[in-house]
């Protein structure tokens, strides 16, 4: 079971691993071309695992920014993995031990909790360990490759291979939006909520960790006020 | 850089991982609160969706091969292909619009 899980967990976390190298490697290059050095940029990759609390955190290292201000930003930035960790602690057996506990959450990403949070019925963690086993190494890698030469991989590959992880997050909502109108509300009003964000003149200053938070709170809240979800919806199907 | 550049690091990983952690850790009790449970419920959907559109738009090296990556992976998702053959239709479909778009 815990073996199966794993195996899920790993193949599920291909395309993660795929878009995060793709990502990491910018970052990478431009933690460099700041003044940190190659083993700076890959240890903030490894000990942080996010990627707009990194690029930001990155600006306030260059900046000379105090420590308060890098550890209010990582809170703001990274407040919405609050908001998944508690979804997750609910999703996962409640006899999980603690030390199972520690260690998920140390994978905690957009990515790696939206798969997880699709898993049918209760979670196991050893599904999060595969999709880390993927993850970790390629954000890590990514980020030492593209600090030690801006130039392995060609622009052209780098370029598509940033569309990955959109991708994948459209393969975890898009099935379900199919069969759940409420879910396809949730879906299209927070893609439209967010694209106002990106366009009207003073929306337009919000930061990209608070947009997804104000979004996520605002969107999922009516939902849940509109439409709550039946009984027996709310484990997904036990299987 | 004045500062020490690994005690930025070791604020950034510290602030992040709590962020992850304390949840996991404290929230130990069954919720039975409908609108909490439906609200976490929607949480990932909302999330996700903000974090793909409009953003995917600017990922890659041109506007017009994003939106087509990002309606082939509307496409396959809606077919319900796996996440892995999501990404690659989605990543192959950009990178044939750019090879074209360098011929016009």
């Amino acid at each position: 079971m815990n073996l199966e899980s794993f195996k899920k967990g790993l193949r599920d976390g291909v395309p993660i691993g795929l878009g995060y190298f793709a990502v990491s490697f910018a970052f990478g290059m431009m933690a460099v071309s700041g003044g940190l050095t190659v083993w700076q940029a890959v240890l903030i990759s490894l000990t942080n695992l996010t990627s707009a609390g990194q690029f930001a955190g990155l600006d306030i290292m260059i900046m000379g920014g105090t420590y308060w201000e890098m550890a209010l930003t990582q809170l703001v930035i990274n407040l919405r993995y609050c908001l998944m960790s508690f979804s997750l602690a609910q999703k996962l057996e409640r006899n999980t031990p603690w030390g199972h506990r520690l260690v998920v959450a140390f994978g905690v990403t957009d990515e790696i909790f939206g798969i997880s949070a699709s898993q049918e019925g209760r979670l196991n963690p050893y599904y999060n360990y595969g999709a880390m086993c993927m993850g970790i190494p390629g954000w890590t890698l990514g980020t030492l490759l593209g600090a030690v030469s801006g130039n392995i991989l060609p622009a052209f590959i780098i370029s598509a291979l940033s569309v990955a992880i959109y991708g994948m997050f459209l393969a975890v909502i898009i099935p379900p939006a199919k069969k759940n109108r409420a879910v396809l509300g949730v879906v299209i009003s927070a893609m439209t909520v967010s694209t106002l964000f990106a366009c009207l003149p003073v929306l337009k200053k919000v930061s990209s960790g608070f947009v997804i938070i104000i979004t996520t709170v605002l969107v999922a809240g009516t939902a849940a006020v509109l439409c709550p979800v039946p009984k027996e919806e709310e484990q997904g199907i036990e299987s | 850089m004045s500062r020490n550049p690994y005690i930025y690091i070791l604020v950034m990983a510290g602030v992040t991982y709590l962020i992850r952690m304390l949840p996991l850790a404290l929230s130990r009790k069954e919720i039975t609160s409908p609108f909490i449970k439906s609200f976490l419920y929607y949480v990932p959907y909302a999330c996700l969706a903000a974090m793909t559109f409009p953003a995917i738009l600017t990922a890659t090296s041109s506007v017009i091969s994003a939106a087509v990556g990002f309606a082939v992976a509307l496409l396959a998702a809606y077919r319900e292909k796996s996440l892995l053959t999501v990404a690659m239709f989605a990543c192959a479909a950009v990178f044939i619009v750019e090879r074209i778009l360098e011929f016009i």
